[in-house]
């Protein structure tokens, strides 16, 4: 499959009858065969953004472009796109073979074409052998791979997939969002995926487009958003993030002043105005200190320890507000009460605007 | 799109070149046909004929839209002006076919302003025929292949045809009648406009008069309407509530014969069941005699009223709730009951909590049904009233009595469309905009709960009761038609049998056979179109959303409030005249039937919809599949029960029906039903039941038959794995 192609959304917004919008002025690309993450909490627009690719909704205003060509007013069945739906949507009266036969039958394949074609899409998911139960009669997981299976054997330019493994299991959802990035890989096509599981969001994606309230409040990389966060929400969404108040000054090229509590960082201040900020501190970039020079790091009590096997969980009162931190050094386990330093690095804390 | 386009306009073309495009008064066949005579023969020409040779040029429409389409289809354009030009082809094409047919009529002019403006014409117009109804047809197709280019519909050509042609076909057949019919309320007795008459005629004490609560013999008409159509409601909703639960649920061996036993009523013509009351409680009825031979009890006429009126209903009513009951109790997804059960609910409260409220729709819808179906009903009242008049039996004398007061009639039944209005949106505050989804995308397995003891026992109670005084009902009436006069000689004969179904030398001479052949032809016509729109009609509801949507829903469900007997009048009048002459033929009949039944295919589709979750569509949009496979391969294969209880009722009501069609029924195409209710005014008994009898067991035949055809729905829920009587696998046994 070489066909993939570019989706780009050009000033989209989604209206439903009267003046609230679902999706408010988006635009965004999704290069060609890259897996791109729709990322949000429920009710933020990815899932009507998603709809829109698709062509079950259709832009109030905007275009929506695949592979170049202005879609904004077709049907979905003719564009070259297909979606994996988060109830799967197998159709209940058909068996898994005639389920992912579906698109080829209804494009007028000859049978046994059509056959051929799905038992290859079934043998591809590991489901060879399960051709003649129905939908009712297979597992979650079984179900969720009918679903891709049905969605591949169109083999289209494009791949939709809405919250696909929120009906699974945590164990068979890492395995599954395993199996999908390397289908995805494999085939080289070009995905658009829905998730407001952030965790899954940074495990399979080339780029996360993060959505909050109708609009797009980041996108880049999984490293770009979780090391440079360019707000609170997406500092907070994508990942666990301690936010702390801090004041700025002296800024200098791309440096300046950072000073939290009775402590001073050097940081990059990102455009942050002088004054009053922000500081997301990721809870594993946090180094507990056993001396601590009061200029340079925090000192904090233990509230709070968690052992959790293979890291250690504090949360520690400082005079900056609490501090949530994860420890990989579980031999050197600190006990509440504890009085200890907090090491502030460069990685890993970004200046936000208050 | 562009195919659709392409198609619609090549069909246009080829009929207006040539089928006749006017009404061919003894059928297409007589036309020659083999020299090319009838293209120009003024009677059978086809529309181009007659614009050529007998200088009718406004039939050019005709002939040019469908060019103008086929070259916007074949001539490579952009999507934007190809979609316009097939708009305006199909728009403008049938409009001004439609207006040259309502302004040229058999007289020339129709309309005085007209004749005004261009002065007396030659042209005289019969109505249309084959060639103008394909030409309007493919034209509608046409101008919703326009709007899919638009981007209406999701762009899909089969979508808005299926809302373009259920649009238009509504108006004519359902909105038009019934408007004009309105419109005569505003008429005195002579036909003009006269709207203080109508308020003299609404405000009428014999319509609101509350005189039986203060002694009087008599309350208003309305208030009786009101308060026999809530009671029927009620205990129809009531009983087919108890027969739904106990055949899915009960756990019964009986579940099959009880089936069967809910189907008798309905495929029994309605006033056969008065009539059956009549020879058990009426004066000279079996019980009656008894009780005074017996006791020296008189009895006395109660059954003549509100008793027996509600006695009747009952039993014709019950069937239809149930019909729609059972579809949703076997839609109802089990996961949800194990769910309350695993949450510690026990079954009765599962019962109350759960069940009871995702059974909410269904419950709303038959009491609906059941409301309108008792303000509409004309037979039982006529048979049983008495004294106590309702609206539907008032509007029938009001026209056919010695009143033959058109305005009158049309006044009641503006007020009998009020009421169902009430009744319509109180049914949609109730359902709500609550989603009830069951069959969801994910497949989902389950064993439904058996019902708690205490409902079981009420269920078993109240639906062994209604069984056994059916079964009796049944047995006593059908007697009537194995002795020779009922009340006085009850020795056995099969005379009446005879008289009605003789065969003599292979030629039918019995006096039933004519009607009874033409009332199973046109019921086997009109009940697959009653089907398939109705199917149609809730597919569209219930998975688009246009402008005009919940107008159009309404309009559907009209014809089905108002009473047969004022559809037949209207019928009659709308369609006595250019360039929809349908009165006395056949057409009218089937018409008539479509319209007024399709109301009921379109409930029960909605409802069965109501339970089909809309991604399995969206997964056939984005898998290729236009709107036509979603329909076909995805929605059609799960609603196979739905389709089922469309094809029967529609089939039945059609075979049952009597109020709608009395008017329009002719020497020709006389109906069986007309045939039996001419015997009985005759007092001719034996001969009634006996017809009937044979129309009831060929009805069961057919439906036998249908029912092993369009078979049952697999979609692999786990089998209950009980006694031998299984309920599961049949949700279509109803039929």
């Amino acid at each position: 499959m070489t066909r993939a192609a570019e989706v780009r959304f050009e000033n989209v917004t989604k209206r439903y009858g009267g003046t609230a919008k679902a999706v408010n002025d988006v635009s965004f690309t999704i290069p060609a065969g890259t897996l791109c993450t729709l990322l949000g909490p429920s009710g933020c627009g990815k899932t009507t953004t998603l709809r829109m690719i698709a062509g079950l909704e259709y832009p109030t205003e905007g275009r929506v472009l695949i592979g170049g060509k202005d879609v904004s007013a077709l049907p979905p069945a003719e564009r070259d796109v297909s979606m994996v739906f988060q109830s799967y949507a197998l159709f209940p009266h058909m068996n898994v073979l005639e389920n992912v036969g579906y698109g080829l039958t209804v494009s007028r394949q000859p049978k046994a074409k059509v056959r051929e074609a799905a038992r290859a899409a079934l043998d591809s998911v590991g489901l060879s052998g399960f051709e003649e139960r129905l939908p009712s009669e297979l597992s979650g997981g079984q179900q969720q791979r009918v679903a891709v299976a049905r969605a591949l054997v169109l083999e289209p330019s494009v791949l939709l997939f809405d919250e696909p493994l929120s009906n699974l299991d945590a164990r068979l959802r890492r395995r599954m969002r395993e199996e999908i990035r390397d289908l995805q890989q494999r085939l080289g096509v070009t995905v658009a995926y829905v998730t407001h599981d952030q965790a899954e969001a940074l495990a399979i994606s080339d780029k996360i487009i993060v959505m909050n309230q109708a609009v797009i409040a980041q996108e880049g990389t999984p490293r770009d958003l979780y090391e440079a966060p360019a707000n609170a929400f997406v500092a907070g969404f994508v990942g666990e993030a301690n936010r702390l108040p801090a004041t700025l000054s002296h800024r200098q090229g791309d440096m300046a002043q950072v000073t939290i509590g009775s402590a001073t960082l050097s940081l990059p201040h990102r455009g942050a105005a002088e004054g009053a900020v922000q500081l997301a501190v990721r809870p594993e970039a946090v180094e507990l200190l056993d001396v601590a020079d009061p200029a340079t790091t925090l000192r904090g009590t233990v509230a709070k320890a968690a052992y959790l096997g293979g890291l250690m969980e504090y949360t520690l009162t400082t005079e900056a507000g609490d501090v949530f931190v994860i420890d990989s050094h579980t031999q050197r386990q600190r006990g509440v009460g504890e009085v200890v330093g907090l090491g502030l690095g460069q990685r890993g804390i970004a200046v936000l605007p208050a | 799109m562009r195919s659709a386009g392409l198609w619609s306009s090549a069909l246009a073309l080829a009929a207006a070149l040539l089928l006749p495009w006017y009404m061919v008064q003894d059928g297409i066949l007589v036309l020659s046909f083999s020299n090319g005579g009838w293209l120009t023969d003024p009677d059978g020409a086809p529309a181009l004929g007659l614009i050529l040779t007998d200088g009718r040029w406004w039939l050019w429409p005709a002939v040019l839209a469908p060019v103008l389409g086929l070259v916007a289809a074949l001539v490579p354009l952009p999507r934007p002006t190809r979609s316009w030009l097939f708009l305006l082809a199909g728009g403008v094409g049938l409009a001004l076919l439609a207006a040259q047919g309502w302004s040229i009529g058999p007289r020339g002019w129709m309309i005085l302003w007209l004749q005004g403006q261009f002065g007396e014409t030659e042209a005289r117009q019969y109505g249309i025929g084959w060639g103008g109804t394909v030409v309007s047809a493919a034209l509608c197709v046409l101008f919703a292949a326009g709007f899919a280019g638009r981007g209406a519909f999701r762009g899909d050509a089969f979508t808005a045809t299926v809302a373009v042609v259920l649009t238009i076909a509504i108006g004519v057949f359902t909105a038009l009648p019934i408007l004009q019919m309105m419109a005569g309320a505003f008429r005195d007795a002579g036909g003009a406009f006269a709207p203080t008459s109508a308020v003299t005629r609404l405000v009428d004490d014999r319509l609101w008069s509350l005189g039986c609560l203060a002694g009087a013999p008599r309350c208003g008409v309305v208030w009786n309407t009101l308060l026999l159509a809530l009671l029927t409601a009620t205990g129809t909703t009531a009983l087919g509530l108890a027969f739904a639960l106990l055949v899915t649920r009960g756990r019964l061996r009986l579940a099959r014969p009880l089936r069967w036993l809910t189907v008798l009523p309905i495929v029994t013509p309605p006033f056969i069941l008065g009539l059956g009351l009549i020879l058990i409680f009426g004066r000279s009825g079996l019980l009656s005699q008894a009780a005074s031979a017996w006791f020296g009890i008189e009895l006395g006429r109660w059954i003549y009223g509100l008793p027996g009126l509600l006695l009747a209903q009952l039993f014709a009513f019950t069937p239809i709730a149930f019909l729609v009951l059972i579809g949703v109790v076997e839609g109802l997804s089990p996961t949800l009951e194990e769910a309350s059960q695993t949450l510690r609910a026990d079954e009765k409260i599962t019962f109350r909590t759960v069940t009871l409220p995702l059974l909410l729709p269904g419950l709303a819808n038959a009491f609906l049904l059941g409301f309108v179906e008792s303000i509409a009903d004309f037979g039982n009242a006529v048979v049983l009233g008495g004294s106590f008049n309702v609206l539907a039996t008032e509007i029938f004398f009001a026209v056919v009595g010695a009143q033959a007061d058109a305005g009158r009639a049309a006044s009641l039944s503006l007020i009998l469309l009020v009421l169902t209005l009430v009744v319509f949106f109180l049914q949609q505050r109730a359902t709500g905009k609550k989603s009830y989804v069951s069959i969801s995308g994910k497949g989902d397995a389950g064993l439904p709960p058996p019902l708690p003891k205490g409902v079981r026992r009420l269920c078993l109670a109240v639906a062994g009761t209604w069984a056994a005084l059916t079964i009796g009902l049944y047995a006593l009436a059908f007697l009537g038609g194995f002795v020779e006069v009922w009340g006085r000689d009850y020795t056995p004969t099969l005379r009446h049998f005879v008289k009605a179904f003789s065969i003599e030398g292979g030629q039918f001479t019995g006096l039933a056979w004519n009607s009874v052949l033409t009332t199973l032809e046109l019921a086997a016509i009109s009940a697959p179109i009653t089907a398939a729109l109705g199917i149609l009609a809730a597919w569209l509801f219930s998975r688009t959303r246009f402008a005009g949507k919940g107008a159009l829903e309404f309009a559907t469900l009209l014809s089905f409030a108002v009473p047969g007997t004022v559809i037949g009048v209207a019928y009659l009048a709308a369609f006595n005249l250019p360039p929809l002459e349908l009165a006395g033929t056949g057409a009218i009949i089937v018409a008539c039937f479509v319209f007024r039944n399709l109301p009921v295919g379109l409930r029960s589709g909605m409802a069965a919809m109501a339970q089909i979750d809309g991604s399995l569509d969206e997964a056939s949009h984005t898998l290729g599949g236009g709107g036509m496979d979603a329909f076909r391969r995805v929605v059609l294969p799960l609603l196979r029960p739905a389709i089922v209880a469309g094809l029967t009722y529609s089939f039945v009501r059609a075979m049952t029906t009597v109020s709608a069609v009395i008017f329009l029924v002719t020497a020709e195409t006389e109906l069986a039903t007309v045939f039996i209710v001419n015997r009985i005014i005759n007092g001719d008994y034996g001969l009634a039941i006996s017809t009937s009898l044979v129309l009831i067991v060929l009805m069961l035949v057919v439906l036998g038959v249908m029912n092993l055809l369009v078979g049952s729905r697999r979609i692999g829920r786990r089998a209950v794995a009980v006694t031998a009587a299984s309920p599961a696998p049949l949700p279509g046994a109803v039929a």
